[in-house]
């Protein structure tokens, strides 16, 4: 009999649109109805339940992740000099690529809250007993694919977050056994950091691993499908379909879960439009931070939340060195899973479920425990009152810390020692928390000056945009000055001393604004010019210039005010400053002043007049960039202070063969920095 | 170990419509849990394949920079003897976010007549599909290596040829100065007329 022939005979209704009769060709050919048939009509017993959303909710959750991720693939180049730069195109110039990149990077954490409920749900209904016992190893092992997947992706985007908390667990997976070093190697793809690192990382992330997942997935389903859905005991209910009932439930499970991510996408654009602010769509979705940087220290490394609390356990391992990491990295967490392997076994014996449910919520908890310790650790200073604890923190200060000497300063007070020292504890923790934060804001600023230069009119260079950070004086003057000239010098704004503090403490002039008609005020300014922003904390105290300003300068007869408007005027030309509005007529007068033996010239050279190189520091170009790397490179040198110079190392000059302290690009980087001279976008 | 939701074939419990189709307030039901479960899914679908889609598509927003006259060499260094001379082409190049700052581009070929000011200057990109035309010495003439098209000298066609058009002639001016500049554009490859390409 044909086929159609047996189709009528079956009393199948015979359609006769011309859709209906191109399925029945395909179905024919392919037997596709059944197949659906068998797809939806799966029996649920018991009735749908919203519990048993979880499994489908991952396929949805891992299909988003395929579609993003190909599309993302269509942008991404994974090396070292590409990587960040591709990820910030995307970003920040590729239509609709902050949304797609959004959509990846927070369904990946959604990923790993619906294992953890998957997992829940399937141990708590104790699903994994006979016959499912090979389908419930197979979920460990997705799981362990999902993990991966989670920790591989973190990298990709080549930034300082993802770069360091690569770090740490590639060097982790070193401290295995025996395996390990030519593990970690393997994995890294050769003995540093590099190029092969992410294409490595890239070829395990988007291609090895998933298409390994795709193998047990399928496997997993199939498995599924032949023992039928476990139900949840009693059942009190009529059985129902699969297709519609429960897939209704998934459904709205899938979209409830895409609302969410999509929620915490636009979050940030809804708050910023409520509050009339202009929205930044390359600012919405996954995080950019600067670029991956082996040099600059990265006190904000963390890994992503949900290995949050590995990062803590390891914490409780500190002091037992290497043996307490691979305890903590590898011992434990190695142990944790060899008894969830063996849960469909311990569950035969009589409280075996119980036992492994125990376990499960145990380790859930011990997880949330860590991982609300991790964040309270780096938190803590949000909430913890300082200023309850201003009496211990100044007893820190003068005691150095050091019980003998607090006992002594509170005059024996045993009750009040013991709650000081528990105060100091609690001082501890918050200042190691202000510095946590700290490096998150500083690494937010960096990553945010990133983009910007990235979007220079002349782009990135082609040696990538590492090269354009560490030549941006903006972001590197600040380290280096802090670094190398902030043992001395301060540099606060003195009209804001709260904003932008580099270095607040000095022994030498503070440097804020050096070379602007306001520092020059300051220093011609007779109860300034031996202050500590000047030179009160120098040699130079009691020197000839301190004794100028405050005996000749107020002498109005000889130097009325209008002549030292012409000298702040004359000299902030000099540094190329701006010259304020209502000075700005006094430059050429107050050149000839600085130029005049019995006024400036009587110490300083300029332009050619004054007295000759050596007494003063030379005032020709003063403050200007030559003259600040002039001084910085040299400041013994006859142009600027000559054996007179206080303190101050010749930061570029070094004995023959010798390094100096600082090279010529970085004292560049320093000066320009110092005058303000970095690139700011156009405003729109 | 009973098992009485166990093992099923969905053949057993094939869905008995007819049953349902008696109760018309199930089998509505029923179409409204059809109806929603397919809105539900497909809408949670929707912002990654548009998301996806969006960002794939982006590569048509962007467009070539307007073609500007670029100098190329020296009116010095092309000889009058009429014969062409190959000169790289330098300009400032974009690629998606790295700048390359004066980096050769393509190249063009270079002629002027004895005595002349003007300079004829032809682009070295074949006109068929975009291979890099050689200038064969022996045989005086232009040759594109992939599929043989011919040209003279002057960039006109040698029958047979794959080229459907004659080389492209670019637009080329010499400054005071004597520096011969090129407005370096590319046209459609594999058709007969000369088209920018957007």
């Amino acid at each position: 009999m044909s086929r159609p022939a047996a189709r009528a005979a079956s009393g199948q209704p015979s359609r006769k649109g011309v859709f209906g009769r191109l399925a029945d060709f395909l179905d024919d050919r392919t037997g596709y109805r059944a197949v659906v048939h068998e797809a939806l009509y799966e029996r649920v017993p018991g009735g749908a339940r919203w519990r048993y959303v979880w499994g489908s909710t991952l396929v949805f959750a891992f299909m988003t992740q395929v579609i993003t991720g190909l599309f993302l693939w269509a942008n991404y180049s994974p090396s070292a000099q590409t990587a960040w730069e591709s990820v910030y195109y995307i970003q920040h110039e590729v239509a609709g690529g902050w949304l797609l990149r959004g959509i990846h990077h927070f369904m990946a954490q959604a990923m790993v809250v619906l294992l953890a409920l998957h997992l829940l749900q399937v141990v708590i209904d104790g699903a994994y007993r006979a016959p499912r016992e090979v389908n419930f190893w197979l979920g460990l092992v997705l799981m362990m694919l999902v993990l991966g997947m989670a920790l591989t992706g973190y990298l990709l985007p080549w930034d300082q977050k993802g770069y360091w908390a690569t770090i740490v667990a590639t060097n982790l997976a070193g401290i295995v056994p025996f395996a390990g070093p030519s593990l970690q190697q393997l994995v890294i793809g050769g003995p540093e950091y590099g190029h092969h690192t992410l294409t490595r990382f890239f070829a395990l992330h988007a291609g090895f691993l998933p298409a390994t997942l795709v193998m047990f997935l399928v496997v997993h389903l199939a498995l599924f499908r032949k023992h039928g859905l476990h139900a949840k005991r009693p059942i009190t209910k009529p059985d129902a379909m699969f297709w519609p009932d429960q897939v209704l439930k998934d459904a709205v499970a899938m979209l409830a879960v895409m609302a969410v991510i999509l929620g915490v996408i636009l979050m940030p654009a809804l708050r910023a439009m409520l509050a009339g602010e202009v929205v930044h769509l390359g600012h919405l979705g996954a995080e950019l931070g600067a670029p991956a940087d082996p040099s600059l220290p990265y006190a904000a490394a963390r890994p992503e939340w949900y290995f949050l609390f590995l990062f803590q356990f390891l914490k409780v391992f500190e002091g037992w060195g290497a043996t307490g990491e691979f305890f903590g990295a590898i011992v434990v967490p190695g142990l944790i899973m060899t008894v969830m392997a063996l849960m469909p076994i311990v569950g035969n014996w009589r409280l075996g479920h119980r036992f492994n449910v125990a376990f499960t919520l145990a380790i859930l908890a011990g997880v949330g425990l860590l991982t609300a310790m991790a964040l309270n650790e780096d938190y803590s200073a949000l909430w913890v009152n300082r200023a309850s604890l201003a009496e211990a923190e100044k007893l820190h200060d003068q005691t150095g810390g050091d019980a003998a000497k607090l006992v002594a300063a509170l005059g024996g007070d045993n009750a009040k020692v013991a709650a000081i020292k528990r105060q100091w504890k609690t001082l501890e923790k918050v200042r190691r928390s202000q510095a946590y934060l700290d490096a998150v804001k500083l690494a937010e600023a960096d990553a945010a000056r990133a983009v910007e230069l990235a979007g220079r009119p002349e782009r990135i260079p082609p040696a990538g945009m590492l090269e354009l950070v560490r030549r941006d004086p903006l972001s590197q003057g600040p380290r280096l000055f802090a670094q190398h000239c902030g043992s001395c010098h301060a540099h606060v704004d003195p009209l804001a001393p709260d904003a932008e503090v580099v270095i607040a403490k000095s022994s030498a002039a503070n440097l804020h604004g050096f070379g602007s008609a306001d520092w020059m005020r300051g220093l011609l300014d007779a109860n300034q010019v031996a202050g500590p922003a000047y030179f009160g904390n120098t040699a130079h105290k009691e020197g000839d210039m301190v004794s100028f300003v405050r005996d000749d300068l107020t002498d109005e007869a000889t130097w009325p005010k209008g002549d030292i408007d012409a000298v702040v005027a004359a000299m902030a030309a000099e540094a190329g400053r701006p010259v304020p509005q209502e000075i700005a007529g006094l430059v050429d007068k107050g050149r000839e002043l600085v130029a005049a033996s019995d006024r400036c010239g009587g110490c300083h050279a300029f332009r050619g007049n004054g007295t000759d190189l050596g007494a003063a520091p030379d005032l020709t170009g003063w403050g200007g960039r030559d003259w600040l790397v002039g001084i910085i490179t040299d400041p013994t040198h006859e142009r600027f202070y000559g054996d007179q110079n206080d303190r101050m190392p010749s930061f570029g000059k070094a004995a023959e063969g010798a390094i100096p302290p600082l090279s010529r690009e970085q004292i560049d980087l320093i000066a320009d920095w110092l005058r303000g001279e970095w690139y700011r976008p156009a405003q729109h | 170990m009973a098992r009485p939701h166990g093992n099923n074939s969905a053949a057993s419990v094939r869905p008995d419509d007819r049953s349902r189709g008696a109760d018309p307030l199930a089998a509505r039901r029923e179409f409204m849990a059809k109806v929603v479960a397919l809105a539900c899914g497909g809408l949670a679908t929707i912002p990654p394949v548009v998301a996806g889609l969006w960002a794939f598509l982006d590569p048509l927003r962007r467009t070539r920079g307007a073609a500007s006259f670029l100098s190329v060499a020296d009116l010095a260094a092309i000889p009058d003897d009429g014969l062409p001379r190959q000169f790289p082409v330098i300009a400032d190049r974009v690629d998606a976010w790295t700048g390359f700052a004066a980096e050769p581009v393509g190249a063009v070929y270079l002629s002027r007549e004895q005595g002349s000011r003007e300079v004829r200057a032809l682009s070295a990109t074949c006109p068929h599909a975009g291979c890099f035309i050689d200038l064969e010495k022996a045989t005086q003439c232009f040759r594109c290596p992939c599929h043989n098209s011919s040209f003279t000298l002057d960039g006109n066609i040698v029958n047979p040829s794959p080229s459907p058009r004659a080389m492209d002639e670019l637009e080329c001016r010499v400054g005071g100065n004597g520096q011969v500049e090129v407005k370096w554009q590319k046209y459609r490859a594999g058709i007969a007329e000369k088209v920018v390409q957007g």
